[in-house]
């Protein structure tokens, strides 16, 4: 088999082995992203001389034997992670040419253990959009089927997965923006619990929602991932200071007894056939792995998606005020007066999707309309976080679709705004409840392409979303397919 | 209509957009649109629901107050726009 259709773990054992080298596994993998790039552009920045020096300093750290298991993979990442002195766009005009000055947390801690950073992940514009085709680069396409997208808005990071051109990468999720596009191309993606993992160094978009967490090929390297990411960072006020279980020890198999809860409001009339039939495989595999389900009601869901565009739009007119043409990113050469400079600044750099929602979140904050539909929204929050916490008193895990749909063709929502909001309609309440969730691969659509089914998770709970996770995988094959590509 | 053309560029002043014709024609639509589905909120009566601006309840987040190195006046500019010497160079802010 060739080197790039490897796992973190299995890489690893041969890298600790000796059989293969660090630099054999970065060129393999350099080479993928040569040959596929041309049809994906999962890829904004590759780091090809940086990545090989990094693999010659893993092989020596292998050689003296005091390798973590991510010594020598090389891993990618969404253009959103800050990299000291490497390019980090945010998909963006405003920041395409912005060289951090430092590195963010959850890659520091990737470097740290030895992974080989190969490249700079497309995304939508400022992590804003469900199809990547927000980005300022490029669309990515789906790997499964070109003519598609890859979700959004860790596109490029679910793309790179699926293309086998990254062994492992990082995305972020603020509505869905890892689970729908593991979902549209067929790899594991885990949003971690809010408070989770560290996000420092990772340009914000709504910072009442965004996580970080990884994208993969199979369960296990996704619990490798996680668990190289997570913990208490004293930069970063709102991580959570408890410890980070072992979650890979923690993948036993076992989900006998495990009670799952069935939303009667995920369940609605008109999902779509594919995704459904996908489900319905799926509860029969827990059924005959001895899990029990629950019929259960999150009766706000119906309102998830109304608070969502509220909230994040609200934060991210703030969070991004930032942008104004003086300390960093794009200047208009139109000079004139300071007023004049920052606004046509920001008009020149920001895309059609950031200012439609740096518009409506300025909307919701002015004054007179405050009441009406930020504070509105955050009242919804705390009922639709109230369902879940209410569900959990009766299960242990919740499984739903991840996305109405299969993935849609490439231009088939960009007209329309608020369809294309729709399509994040499952994975929304979890960022608001501020638990956590995983995507793994549960079957194909009749067109070929993947159907990804979602657990989520008590507050926490990653531990046990993982473990339902990788029994599924265990008993079924779809985490093996592969993207003809 | 939820939103007129007025205030959308009302709202584009506040945040710093200095949109064109045709973007502040678009946005108006675009905008009506997406509040027309959000009030949909208003279904639910909210009356004693508390807000929830944070998901992890949170205490303020304390550290000591210890000296550390900062990323320093060059790096700092480094991404700058416009510098001269130790600052950021602007264009002139009072007429």
């Amino acid at each position: 088999m060739e080197l790039f259709e490897l796992t973190i773990h299995e890489l690893h054992e041969r890298l600790k082995k000796r059989e293969i080298s660090s630099v054999e596994v970065t060129k393999d993998c350099l080479d993928r992203i040569a040959a596929t790039e041309p049809q994906v552009n999962a890829y904004i920045t590759v780091t090809r001389d940086a990545a090989l020096s990094a693999a010659e300093t893993a092989d020596k750290r292998l050689a003296a034997g005091d390798a973590d298991i991510l010594t020598g993979i090389p891993v990618a990442l969404k253009d959103i992670f800050l990299t000291k002195g490497i390019r980090s766009t945010c998909g963006s005009k405003i920041l395409a040419d912005f060289i951090p000055p430092y590195d963010a947390t959850s890659w520091l801690r990737l470097k740290e253990r030895g992974a080989v950073l190969v490249g700079k992940l497309n995304q939508d514009e400022f992590a804003m959009g469900s199809s990547n085709e927000t980005s300022v680069f490029g669309p990515t396409r789906n790997p499964w089927n070109t003519d598609c997208i890859p979700g959004g808005s860790s596109g490029g990071s679910a793309a790179a997965v699926a293309a086998r051109s990254a062994a492992a990468t990082l995305g972020t999720d603020t509505g869905g923006s890892i689970r729908q596009p593991a979902s549209h191309c067929g790899c594991v993606g885990l949003k971690p619990t809010y408070g989770r993992v560290s996000r420092y160094g990772v340009i914000a978009y709504a910072s009442s929602l965004d996580q970080v967490g990884p994208l993969t090929r199979d369960v296990t390297d996704c619990a490798i991932m996680l668990g190289a990411v997570a913990g208490y960072d004293p930069l970063d006020s709102t991580s959570v200071d408890r410890p980070v279980p072992d979650y890979r020890a923690g993948l036993t198999g076992d989900v006998s007894g495990l009670k799952i809860g069935l939303p009667k409001e995920y369940y609605i009339e008109g999902l779509d056939p594919d995704v459904k039939r996908s489900l319905d495989a799926a509860i029969e595999t827990y059924r005959g792995l001895g899990a029990e389900f629950v019929e259960i009601s999150l009766p706000h869901t119906d309102y998830a998606v109304a608070a969502y565009y509220l909230i994040a739009t609200a934060e991210a007119s703030s969070n991004l005020a930032r942008y104004e043409g003086v300390r960093f990113g794009h200047r208009t050469a139109e000079a004139g007066g300071l007023m004049e400079m920052m606004s046509k600044s920001r008009d020149e750099g920001f895309g059609q999707e950031v200012k439609r929602r740096i518009m409506l979140g300025t909307y919701a904050l002015s004054s007179g309309y405050y009441d009406a539909y930020y504070l509105k929204a955050q009242k919804v929050r705390t009922l639709i976080m109230q369902d879940f916490l209410k569900a959990f008193e009766t299960v242990d895990t919740i499984l739903t679709p991840v996305a109405p749909t299969p993935a849609f063709k490439v231009g088939e929502k960009t007209s329309d705004p608020l369809q294309m909001y729709l399509s994040d309609i499952f994975t929304i309440p979890v960022n608001l409840a501020g638990t956590c969730g995983i995507s793994v691969p549960a079957g194909l659509s009749g067109d070929g392409l993947p159907v990804g089914l979602q657990l989520i998770g008590k507050p926490f709970g990653e531990e046990t979303i993982l473990r339902a996770a990788h029994a599924f995988e265990q008993a079924t094959t779809w985490h093996q397919r592969k993207a003809a590509l | 209509m939820k939103i007129t053309r007025e205030e959308v560029e009302h709202v584009a002043r506040l945040a710093r957009l200095a949109l064109t014709e045709e973007e502040k024609d678009t946005l108006t639509g675009q905008m009506d649109a997406i509040l027309a589905y959000v009030d949909k909120l208003n279904e639910l009566n909210t009356d004693g629901v508390v807000a929830t601006s944070h998901a992890v309840p949170m205490e303020n987040a304390f550290r000591e107050d210890v000296v550390r190195p900062s990323i320093g006046i060059d790096n700092a500019l480094a991404n700058a726009p416009a510098r001269v010497e130790s600052f950021f160079r602007v264009p002139k802010v009072i007429e």
